[in-house]
């Protein structure tokens, strides 16, 4: 089980990981600043195995991948939103963060809800509630399952 | 059943016969990265296990974002790119010229139907000369430089047909801040935008940039629009018969067509903080409060509007006329032939003379780093793509993109106002 982080719609890339911190030279180093100017405390208080759940088009604006590296690095498990960006999508995909489209669920659940994600199945457990999730392409999950797309390199 | 232009790139490219949703894997013509990202590209493409780049030829670094720089710590991305260069033989580094996104088609870098990534999300900016062209993470990034290939999903395609003539106050810049405000900031995710109509024939290649720089702003994955004499010029190319080609089958399937006459636009704004967020400048103006929303400073410059085209419109709004007293407008060339160029036919002096500081040709002020930082409670007109929170200073800045001729005016009048 894991605690849900949630944010609304159109949560852009500067604010998952702003500008100037791009510059630190470690994933380690900037995953503190995680969501800073939406939730100053959002990287002190999230553990390993919680969730982000979010509203429409999540991780739009620039291509930054460390946006999704924060994430993971902070022990992020899964993102579940209603829809997301292209690039972030992809990025998030390619370093083996998983992120789960689902329509119901941030409607459905608040801030600090305990969920449990079971990706091969595809669904999300919310106390006694299931909501269905919907799966990624078969080439995106041969990527994911593999680690993410080094270590898919590295195999192949 | 006919073809979009993504669907005849991607069966030059490939010979397949490509349905969107089909998921290809394209041989990538040229790919770009700048100066933040390259320290990860290069330890990811290390990691990976490769020895070298499959082609160096085909891959541009360009230093813009922190030229020049202006903290120390900014200085270990050139040191890593320089060495990055040397030790994989390329040849393609910019570390001053200006911006990527006008540095690979001014420079020559991309062509009509190529198909080229880079490192940024603003990388749709070439479909203005007909290539396809995508922003991707350092990950993939490093992945192509290796092998060459990226694999895409064909997008289904968006059709925006434009005709008529624009009013005189409005500009490139006005139409796709309305098609994004009308597609919403996720409306062509996945999707590829498609431009046509004798309004977009009649416009020249740096107005296409402008609209195809933004296309992003909406989500999409590319914005097209077809090679033509306007094209061949710009590139300093005959085009050739499979790049004439580049325009949709009459009988393309499109997910969506939106029709707009040219003499229905006015000068509009995204404001705070927010793309979609769009509306006219009267209903800004009268919506405000006593009317008036003092402006602190105003930006010209940027891969958005930071071409020749751009600073001379601004010039004849500012020509025989002085900024406001309480406002700073910072004005940034997109590179260094433009800066030349403005600087030869006039332009600079008028911008000069009327208040303006001229800086370096760079990302500057746009990618929030340096050149004109904002603080809590401060106004910005700026002609760039993002208004998001935080962009050009504290969270508590903000930002109205806007045209530069609309940007100009509010320079003068100090306050939210059009040409």
């Amino acid at each position: 089980m894991g605690k849900i982080f949630k944010f609304n719609q159109d949560v852009d890339t500067d604010q998952i990981i702003a500008s100037q911190y791009l510059l630190f030279p470690t994933i380690d180093d900037m995953k503190v600043h995680a969501f800073e100017s939406l939730d100053p405390v959002f990287a002190s208080n999230v553990e390993p195995g919680d969730y982000v759940v979010a509203s429409e088009n999540f991780g739009c604006g620039s291509s930054r991948e460390q946006a999704p590296s924060v994430l993971k690095a902070l022990g992020v498990k899964a993102v579940i939103a209603k829809s997301f960006a292209r690039i972030f999508y992809r990025n998030a995909i390619n370093i083996g963060l998983p992120v789960i489209v689902c329509k119901e669920l941030h409607d459905n659940v608040e801030a600090g809800d305990e969920m449990e994600l079971s990706l091969q199945e595809g669904i999300v457990h919310v106390g006694d509630k299931e909501y269905e999730c919907t799966k990624l392409p078969e080439y995106m999950q041969g990527i994911l399952d593999q680690g993410g797309l080094i270590a898919s390199l590295n195999r192949e | 059943m006919g073809k979009t232009i993504i669907q005849k790139i991607i069966k030059n490219n490939t010979g397949i016969d490509a349905k969107p949703g089909d998921i290809v894997t394209v041989n990538v013509d040229r790919v770009m990265i700048h100066d933040i990202f390259i320290p990860f590209v290069a330890s990811k493409f290390e990691e990976m296990g490769f020895t070298k780049l499959w082609d160096a030829d085909k891959v541009v670094l360009v230093y813009d974002h922190l030229v020049p720089a202006s903290q120390v710590d900014d200085t270990r991305h050139f040191k890593i790119g320089n060495e990055f260069v040397e030790k994989y033989g390329m040849k393609n580094i910019h570390r001053s010229d200006g911006i990527c996104h006008q540095l690979m088609t001014e420079a020559g870098y991309v062509k009509p139907g190529d198909i080229v990534f880079g490192t940024d999300s603003h990388t749709t900016t070439y479909g203005c000369v007909g290539a396809f062209s995508s922003g991707i993470g350092y990950t993939e990034m490093a992945s192509i430089l290796g092998t060459g290939t990226m694999w895409v999903k064909v997008p289904e395609t968006i059709k925006v047909n434009i005709t008529g003539k624009l009013p005189d106050n409005v500009m490139a810049k006005d139409i796709i801040l309305k098609l994004i405000r009308d597609l919403g900031a996720d409306g062509a995710t996945y999707k590829a935008l498609e431009f046509a109509g004798d309004t977009v024939k009649n416009m020249s290649v740096a107005s296409r940039m402008s609209m195809s720089n933004m296309a992003i702003e909406a989500g999409a994955k590319c914005a097209l629009f077809s090679p033509d004499e306007k094209t061949a010029e710009y590139c300093e190319i005959t085009l050739t018969d499979k790049e004439r080609d580049l325009v949709a089958d009459s009988d393309a399937v499109y997910c969506k067509e939106i029709n707009y006459r040219a003499e229905d636009f006015v000068p509009v704004m995204a404001c705070p903080s927010n793309v979609d967020n769009v509306k006219p400048v009267d209903e800004i103006i009268s919506n405000a409060e006593g009317g008036n929303i003092a402006v602190d400073q105003v930006f010209i410059g940027s891969c958005t509007n930071g071409r020749l085209e751009d600073l001379m419109a601004a010039a004849e709004v500012l020509k025989g006329k002085k900024v406001a007293p309480f406002v700073k407008l910072i004005v940034t060339p997109a590179s260094r032939k433009i800066y030349r160029q403005a600087a030869k036919n006039g332009t600079l002096k008028i911008l000069a003379e009327a208040g303006a500081m001229i800086t370096h040709p760079s990302c500057g002020l746009c990618c929030g780093r340096a050149g004109g930082i904002l603080t809590d409670g401060e106004v910005v007109v700026a002609t760039n793509n993002r208004n998001f929170l935080g962009r050009m200073g504290t969270s508590k800045v903000s930002i109205y993109l806007a045209s530069p001729k609309t940007a100009a005016s509010c320079a003068i009048e100090g306050r939210i106002t059009h040409a």
